[in-house]
């Protein structure tokens, strides 16, 4: 018995030993890149998805003919959901495998414990989640939204909604801190009242406190920065406590459609949220993305604003490096500002002078189907703006930041 | 003779991995040496004083948080996380860790003064086995959560991150990697013989005997709790000192180390390399983070499954651990003992 098992440990050991082999073998037509996102832990739920469009969008372009007549070659990495593991495995990725770009992260966390390796070794990150601003560093391409892009304008419909008193709540980690404190600032100015400010840690299931904390509040807006899971206890408690639309309207920042699935279509029916591409939306190239998507990974899968996101970064980057006419990191990024792209969500570019990606804005509300209609779309592109002046006075000049 | 064959060797194998390791493999084995300085401090506490604590996280986060806000300061007066939390101006315990001193004697008293505060109501009123590694997963999690929470002076679940550098050089920087590599080798020897040491003397004779038969020593008249208190806080302090070289290694600290699984880690470290055994928790340490860093690497998502059939497998073949069956093998307590 021993034996056998003994056999078995050795034997995964030589497989994996030789799998190792097999990627580090460079081939003279094929450029490296590397993926970085959890695929293990609370985030692979979500990240694993973001990998997969990336992955999609790589073969698309490899089946194309390559980039400057080469196969882009992806080296997936798992960051475990765990910060310190992001760090090491982008400096692995960077001084291993010689990557020349990498496409990854979800969590604000993990890109900032990435950051400094990315900014000494001035390699190229390629961001594809909204996240709370307050960043411009040279070495990340945000293909998310800012808050301009996202959160600010939300808030601006609620208020033309009608909207006068507004409740925040949020999972207790940096985006909804940082973002609802823009949103406060954003509301001060304008005049309206916060009722209430609430957090719950990431995981949390049981909101009575809080939805009796908004039912008391009177608020008549609520806006949502719940992560994930806990979104199912705070919506049947809302239901239950008769806090429902058009009475107390609520506005969500991290509900995609691949989170309404997991939560349940019938508690989300009639939800508004945010985002700068529906799987619903209409359009030639939305079509085609969603085609290819589902002959990929399955007829069931749908696809949402991370995952659109990953999918036209690696599109991005290859336009930049035609443009550049070389893969080096440092002159893709001196190439890339400008580039434009025919996302599914419409035409993207990158502003230069944030290295942010202008995009859409719609509002979405949830159906029974699992799926958005869109109730508002932006008439025109919206560039970034990372530092939104009302949240802040000074500018928060990181090291690297574009200045 | 025997003897000096064997340091020659020890010597040898400290100066290999400078000369064939690429800096980026040279770090990563700084930091798997970090974590034997961890698994001898659980060690310590589990392997010879029977106490099995599931919340060492705790201890090795504050001892990282402490250089980790020295190296924070050093880089910034104001810390960024502040500013974009509204922090105009630097809470009044942040100001000492600008100096060196300061932080350095923060990195023991921290994980001390939080051992002592957990230890000496816990042990005096009797809390043992379970019970006491219930409580000290609890811990943890408080701890994580309250860290989580004071966004504004502590990075909230990004943690503290963006260091520009240590000593003068940038972070990465070759001959930094290769100078923390030696520091963190003198100090895992240091570790290494201080606790061996102290497991010599009659102290060391005495918390042995605690994890064999408490009761009989308490009739014989030893306050046993006073034992265990000091046990515990020696196994904060080295796992504090761990934190510290830590976070100049991997360049960013966050609670994501406090949680219950990195303090179970510690303990699987400690129960493959052997319990009880002097080499074991530093072998248990380094043979498993290589195993989980070839796996990841090989197979980023099926690498868990090897992680877990790796551990079964240990466990079943080698229930005393590595070192522990080892040591049971003549020739290897030959090599080892002269």
């Amino acid at each position: 018995m021993k034996n056998v098992i003994l056999t078995f440990a050795l034997l995964a050991l030589v497989f994996s030993c030789k799998e190792k082999k097999e990627t580090s073998n460079s081939n003279e037509d094929t450029i490296k890149v590397g993926v970085l996102h959890s695929l293990s832990g609370t985030m692979a739920i979500s990240e694993t998805d973001c990998k997969n469009a990336t992955i999609l969008a790589i073969e698309e372009i490899n089946a194309a003919g390559g980039v400057l007549g080469k196969q882009i070659e992806p080296i997936i990495e798992d960051g475990a959901s765990d910060w310190p593991t992001f760090t090491e495995k982008a400096t692995k990725l960077i001084d291993q495998n010689k990557v020349k770009s990498v496409f990854g992260c979800w969590t604000s966390s993990s890109r900032k414990a990435v950051l400094p390796v990315f900014e000494s070794k001035n390699n190229l990150l390629f961001y594809p989640v909204q996240y709370e601003g307050m960043e411009a560093s040279k070495n990340v391409i945000y293909t998310g939204a800012a808050p301009n892009q996202q959160i600010l304008p939300a808030v601006e419909y609620m208020i033309k909604a009608g909207k006068k008193k507004f409740f925040l709540v949020g999972s207790d980690y940096v985006f909804p801190r940082t973002a609802n404190k823009i949103i406060k600032a954003k509301l001060k100015l304008d005049g309206y009242d916060i009722v209430g400010e609430e957090y719950a840690p990431l995981g949390h299931t049981d909101f009575t406190s809080i939805v009796q904390k908004i039912k008391s509040s009177g608020a008549d807006a609520v806006l949502n920065t719940i992560n994930g899971d806990s979104n199912i206890g705070f919506f049947k408690q809302m239901k239950s406590s008769g806090l429902s639309s058009p009475a107390v309207t609520c506005m969500s920042f991290s509900i995609a459609e691949v989170e309404l699935k997991g939560i349940g279509v019938d508690i989300m029916k009639d939800q508004l949220t945010a985002w700068n591409y529906f799987m619903s939306m209409k359009s030639e190239a939305n079509e085609k993305f969603i085609k290819a998507y589902q002959a990929k990974y399955g007829a069931d899968k749908v696809t949402d604003d991370p995952i659109e996101a990953a999918y036209f970064g690696v599109y991005l980057w290859a336009e930049a490096v035609k443009k550049a006419n070389s893969f080096e990191p440092a002159d893709v990024q001196k190439a890339i500002g400008g580039v434009s792209f025919d996302a599914p969500e419409g035409t993207v570019s990158i502003d230069p002078k944030t290295n942010h990606t202008i995009k859409n804005f719609m509002i979405g509300k949830a159906n029974e189907h699992g799926q958005f209609d869109i109730m508002y779309q932006s008439p025109v592109m919206i560039k970034a703006d990372p530092f939104p002046s009302i949240a802040t006075d000074k500018r928060v000049i990181a090291p690297g930041n574009i200045q | 003779m025997k003897q000096k064959i064997i340091y020659a060797i020890l010597i040898i194998a400290i100066i290999l991995p400078v000369l064939l390791l690429s800096d980026f493999r040279l770090s990563i084995l700084s930091k798997f040496l970090v974590f034997s300085i961890v698994a001898i401090s659980v060690n310590l506490l589990w392997g010879y004083t029977g106490i099995l604590s599931l919340g060492h996280g705790a201890y090795f986060a504050l001892g990282g948080y402490a250089m980790a806000m020295y190296l924070k300061l050093q880089s910034q007066p104001l810390p960024d996380f502040m500013e974009w939390s509204g922090i105009e101006t630097l809470p009044w315990f942040w100001k000492p860790f600008q100096y060196v001193p300061f932080a350095l004697v923060m990195v023991v008293v921290l994980p001390v003064a939080l051992a002592l505060l957990v230890g000496i109501p816990l042990f005096k009123s009797g809390t043992k086995g379970v019970y006491f590694t219930i409580i000290s997963q609890a811990i943890t999690l408080i701890m994580s959560i309250l860290f989580i929470g004071q966004q504004g002076f502590t990075g909230g679940s990004n943690g503290i991150t963006g260091f520009k550098g240590v000593l003068g050089y940038a972070l990465g920087d070759p001959t930094l990697t290769k100078i923390l590599y030696g520091l963190v080798v003198i100090v895992l020897i240091g570790i290494y013989f201080i606790s061996k040491f102290m497991l010599n003397t009659h102290g060391g004779t005495i918390i042995q005997a605690i994890r064999d038969r408490e009761t009989r020593l308490r009739f014989l008249g030893y306050k046993t709790h006073t034992f265990k208190v000091i046990t515990l806080a020696t196994s904060a302090a080295i796992c504090g000192i761990a934190g510290a070289l830590f976070v100049p290694i991997v360049g960013i600290i966050s609670p994501s180390i406090m949680s219950v699984l990195m303090s179970t880690e510690f303990v699987i470290w400690v129960a493959i390399g052997g319990r009880a055994t002097l080499l074991g928790p530093i072998v248990g340490a380094l043979t498993i983070n290589y195993a989980k860093t070839i796996f990841s690497e090989s197979l980023p998502e099926y690498w868990w499954y090897f992680y877990g059939f790796l551990f079964i497998t240990a466990t079943l073949i080698i229930p005393k651990g590595i070192v522990g069956s080892l040591l049971k093998k003549k020739w290897f307590k030959n090599v080892l003992l002269k």
